[in-house]
């Protein structure tokens, strides 16, 4: 099974990254962008019989720091 | 005083403390892989040094602070040992748990490298006992993800608890509250990105960061 995990930045956590890349946009002459946010997309292929509590545990542990970032688990 | 410095993968200021704590306490520490599963017997400081572990994949410290040895340190902190990080160091120690909040790029996204004024806030700990409350000292940094976030009550608890070891006197990397050091709720666990064991001689260009080791020394012999 296939897993694409999205992590985020939560939101009110400043992005400085999104913010240099809004800028760069604007730089290149397009308007209109109102707000940038940069995240992750981490892919994973694990055994068909992970269990949710398994793939939250990952998230949770390791692959997102859920001080600062949500995630999104997408199962293709 | 008995130290142990951990070495990751990527750790680049391992030695730079090393050198620091012989210079101060006259006895080296021990370099503790970051394989290991304990750390030496009767250790009084384990010091979490800067660099890039583990290439910083995917955040700062992330893959450090899950490796074998930081078990046996967390155990540690859990006991009252003093645990010190520095740089990344420090961000090892937010990953790991130990202490709240994280580090992100800083606001401009540059690297930061030059020497940083710094106001003492709490000047009670064993890292900090040194140092006057409110004084100024100047110890360099030297990061790309120095940025401290932590949420708003966490920032007020973490002031309440006069935790606030030290502040940036002038914007360096857009840290909340301007924040440049934290410690545990214990106050034996210190995490800072300014480099102190960059500070330790005449020839670096001051001592302010020696302090810091002689305090710790003084607190173990008390």
């Amino acid at each position: 099974m296939k897993l694409r995990i999205f992590v985020t930045l939560k939101p009110g956590v400043l992005d400085p990254q999104g913010r240099a890349i809004h800028h760069a946009l604007g730089s290149l002459g397009f308007e209109g962008v109102q707000d940038v946010r940069a995240g992750k997309l981490i892919e994973l292929e694990v055994a068909d019989d992970t269990t949710d509590d398994a793939i939250d545990g990952m998230c949770r542990q390791l692959l997102a720091n859920t001080v600062i970032e949500n995630y999104r688990v997408e199962r293709a | 005083m008995k130290a142990a410095v951990l070495v990751f993968p990527g750790s680049n200021c391992d030695r730079d403390l090393a050198v620091a704590i012989e210079a101060v306490t006259g006895r080296a520490p021990a370099m503790v892989w970051h394989a290991e599963t304990s750390l030496p017997d009767g250790v009084d400081l384990v010091a979490v040094p800067g660099g890039f572990s583990y290439g910083d994949y995917l955040r700062s410290g992330a893959i450090a602070a899950r490796s074998p040895v930081m078990r046996a340190v967390v155990e540690a902190a859990g006991r009252g040992v003093s645990v010190l990080g520095v740089c990344n160091g420090f961000q090892v120690l937010t990953e790991a748990g130990l202490l709240p909040g994280a580090l992100m790029r800083n606001q401009r996204l540059t690297f930061v490298c030059r020497d940083a004024h710094l106001t003492v806030g709490n000047a009670s700990s064993a890292f900090t006992r040194g140092y006057a409350p409110g004084e100024r000292i100047t110890i360099p940094v030297a990061h790309h993800d120095g940025n401290y976030f932590a949420d708003d009550a966490t920032l007020d608890r973490l002031e309440g608890e006069d935790r606030v070891a030290f502040r940036y006197a002038d914007t360096v990397n857009g840290s909340r509250r301007d924040i440049a050091g934290i410690l545990n709720e214990r106050g034996n666990v210190l995490g800072m990105m300014p480099h102190p064991e960059r500070r330790i001689e005449a020839a670096h260009g001051g001592t302010d960061g020696r302090r810091l080791f002689e305090g710790l020394v003084e607190a173990v012999a008390a």
